[in-house]
């Protein structure tokens, strides 16, 4: 399963709140985290993040593989930057890094992905005027979301076979049949997205 | 009803229909072949998925190319491998997806959805990931998103490929109980039983045309 955050099905606060508002606050945190270097500040916004984990409730289930890939993440991008560009910053970098994602991730955790088409539906609404499809892009929304699932799972299963024919360390064993199947479901996606009368609307206007 | 006129399609040098004129007006009809027979290609002409290189393809006399959302709203499709057919993360969210156009209303849509969903055993499922359910479930979950529309015709391309046998026995059950007429392309023998009229396709020409008994009959001899 995706670290990343698929709906969690909850009655809290964050649950509950308008879905265009709650989008405005995860780039209002991420832009706020961007624009500040005091790590202060920085550690704030992470506190903030986590006290929003808590008001949601998010079972641990789901918390954890979160917390697993922060500090994976951490780990990794930190090491590196320690090395190119000193330890300070590497802090700044990171609580950067862990504040945007665990934001984003909990936002996606406690919002149903419909809310989130139809909150940027309605907010793109005004833009229609100067040819911007609305539809369009909430359905680009939804199927950024749902592809998390999907790509994981194809992931997953091409490693496994990977590994059933001893090849778990080639990258090419790896990317080559994730690169194949990726664009055949996109084929296959795009012919159900048809089927299923996406496009039609522009005969029904 | 469904009216095939010779009806021809081509793959760049590879003719993969070829002079294919039937009338399909049973409740039940069944497109049987081998791999690369056909006959998921001719199904998809149904709904405008593939237009054909020459000849005419007619449902309840629209043209499916020219008039294709005309067409789409009464023809539901069911793909072979439902992960490609599920377009949202929920399975809630993927049934309201269908009824995008006739439900303007959200809560109604994700009321309809869920009762749907009930309808078709998934009811604890309504906010589980998709992607996270069985085939069997997944299968189940992209014909209810189809049906949700209440087409007039369901057309299904080999809809029990990645089934076990009790899913794709629970699927022809389902299947069975439909007001809808039918058109299933498969090489899976066993959910003929109770389907009117069985097609069989070869090399993209219509080999045999008759009641499930003597086209199968046929069929098996073909790959025998």
């Amino acid at each position: 399963m995706t670290p990343l955050g698929l709906y969690e099905p909850g009655t809290s606060p964050l649950h509950r709140a308008p879905p265009g508002a709650s989008l405005l606050a995860v780039v209002a945190l991420a832009a706020g985290s961007v624009l500040t270097d005091d790590p202060r500040v920085l550690g704030g916004l992470c506190a903030l993040v986590a006290a929003g984990w808590v008001v949601a409730r998010i079972p641990w289930r789901r918390v954890w593989p979160v917390l697993r890939m922060l500090v994976a993440l951490a780990v990794l991008l930190g090491a590196v930057q320690w090395w190119l560009i000193g330890p300070e910053r590497t802090l700044v970098v990171v609580l950067r890094l862990v504040s945007a994602l665990g934001a984003a991730t909990l936002f996606t955790l406690t919002t149903r992905v419909d809310d989130l088409v139809g909150a940027v539906e309605r907010g793109l609404g005004p833009l229609r005027r100067f040819g911007v499809d609305p539809a369009q892009l909430g359905l680009l929304v939804g199927l950024t979301m749902q592809s998390i699932g999907t790509l994981s799972g194809i992931a997953g299963q091409v490693r496994a076979a990977a590994k059933a024919r001893g090849a778990d360390r080639s990258p090419t064993a790896f990317a080559v049949p994730f690169l194949v199947r990726t664009l055949r479901h996109a084929d296959a996606l795009g012919e159900a997205l048809a089927a299923r009368g996406w496009g039609d609307e522009d005969d029904d206007r | 009803m469904i009216e095939f006129g010779r009806v021809g399609h081509r793959y760049g040098e590879r003719t993969v229909l070829d002079d294919v004129t039937l009338t399909l007006a049973e409740p039940r009809v069944a497109l049987v072949g081998a791999n690369g027979s056909g006959k998921s290609t001719l199904a998809r002409t149904v709904n405008g998925l593939v237009a054909p290189s020459s000849g005419t393809v007619r449902v309840d006399g629209r043209d499916p190319v020219r008039d294709g959302a005309a067409v789409r709203r009464r023809v539901g499709f069911v793909f072979s491998d439902p992960d490609s057919q599920i377009v949202m993360p929920t399975a809630g969210e993927d049934v309201a997806f269908s009824l995008r156009r006739t439900v303007r209303d959200r809560a109604e849509r994700a009321r309809l959805a869920a009762a749907t969903l009930a309808d078709f055993g998934l009811g604890d499922h309504v906010e589980h990931p998709a992607h996270q359910l069985s085939g069997g479930q997944k299968q189940l979950l992209a014909l209810a998103a189809v049906l949700v529309l209440d087409p007039d015709v369901l057309v299904c391309d080999e809809p029990t490929t990645l089934l076990d046998l009790r899913n794709k026995r629970a699927f022809a059950e389902r299947l069975a109980g439909l007001r809808q007429q039918v058109l299933l392309a498969t090489h899976d023998l066993d959910l003929l039983d109770g389907f009117d009229r069985v097609v069989v396709l070869d090399g993209g020409r219509v080999v045999a045309d008759d009641e499930p008994g003597p086209a199968v009959a046929y069929y098996r001899a073909l790959c025998s």
